[in-house]
């Protein structure tokens, strides 16, 4: 059986994000946690820049992306603004609860065997399993 | 060159979010569909970012510090407490609502469609209400705590 693309371009982006999030902790220190990245560029006191740094080359990556790699690009068209507000809302309070979310969480604190992460990230992903589950019930109901 | 290294992982980042497709939230809902149409491929994402990230953690963890200097800032709590778990949670709900984390959201910025702006406006609306919260949080988890084991 002859594996998917989609699973080789994830493969393959992972290593990317691993080696990011590897080279952000081995040459400055720092959590590539996304997070407490964004968080902490407005709501924290102190030496901003190597945030101020992350926040920006994420950026140009998204610009490059743009330019070289439209299937990255998705359509939101159809996309409810409510349905967004609300998903950032959720996402920007419980990341800040929760002390993180996929990156910090799932790539960084599990490549150190954190407890903490592998705790947070089994509850992640078993609420976002459900959440999806349940919103396919009330559409199938409407 | 620290912060050139800083936007250079950032880069880095964004671009391997853009080719393993988390940046398009229909996938990452198709990776969250368990029990219906399901798409295994963001399994991968996650795989090949630990696979890569945990070999380096062995290389990094034994220097005990960065490369341009000071220490590694790491977590001092080891705890697993209720805050974070309620914390978890509440991020996979908004996650299974959007279709987004806030990488993929960050990285999308760029793209300018209506929709991942005000994802990005209310995140960070949500994160200054969740760091407001996190003491009381943490303490009305104590009180409740405190008051079943009486």
């Amino acid at each position: 059986m002859a594996i998917p693309h989609d699973w080789w371009m994830a493969l393959l982006g992972g290593g990317l994000i691993g080696l990011a999030a590897a080279g952000l902790m081995f040459f400055n220190g720092r959590i590539a946690g996304i997070s407490g990245i964004w968080s902490g560029l407005w709501f924290e006191r102190g030496d901003q820049s190597g945030r101020f740094s992350f926040i920006g080359g994420l950026l140009a990556g998204g610009v490059i992306l743009r330019l070289v790699y439209t299937p990255a690009v998705p359509d939101l068209s159809q996309v409810s603004w409510w349905q967004m507000g609300l998903a950032g809302l959720l996402v920007g309070m419980g990341t800040r609860l929760g002390s993180g979310c996929t990156s910090g969480h799932g790539v960084c604190g599990l490549a150190r065997f954190s407890v903490r992460s592998l705790a947070a990230t089994l509850t992640f992903m078993a609420t976002g399993f459900l959440t999806v589950f349940l919103i396919g019930r009330a559409a199938a109901w409407l | 060159m620290a912060r050139f290294s800083a936007f250079f992982m950032g880069l880095v980042f964004a671009i391997g979010l853009g080719l393993s497709g988390m940046t398009l939230p229909s996938k990452v809902i198709g990776f969250l569909d368990v029990t219906g149409d399901w798409d295994p491929a963001l399994a991968f994402v996650m795989g090949g970012a630990l696979m890569v990230n945990a070999l380096a953690w062995r290389l990094t963890q034994p220097r005990g510090r960065a490369w341009f200097g000071g220490d590694l800032s790491l977590p001092r709590n080891k705890q697993v407490d209720a805050r974070l778990l309620i914390g978890a949670a509440l991020f996979g709900i908004g996650w299974g609502v959007g279709g987004i984390c806030p990488g993929p959201a960050l990285t999308s910025l760029v793209f300018l469609s209506p929709g991942m702006v005000i994802f990005v406006i209310t995140m960070t609306v949500g994160m200054f209400v969740g760091n407001l919260l996190r003491p009381a949080v943490t303490a009305a988890v104590d009180l409740v705590g405190q008051t079943i084991s009486g």
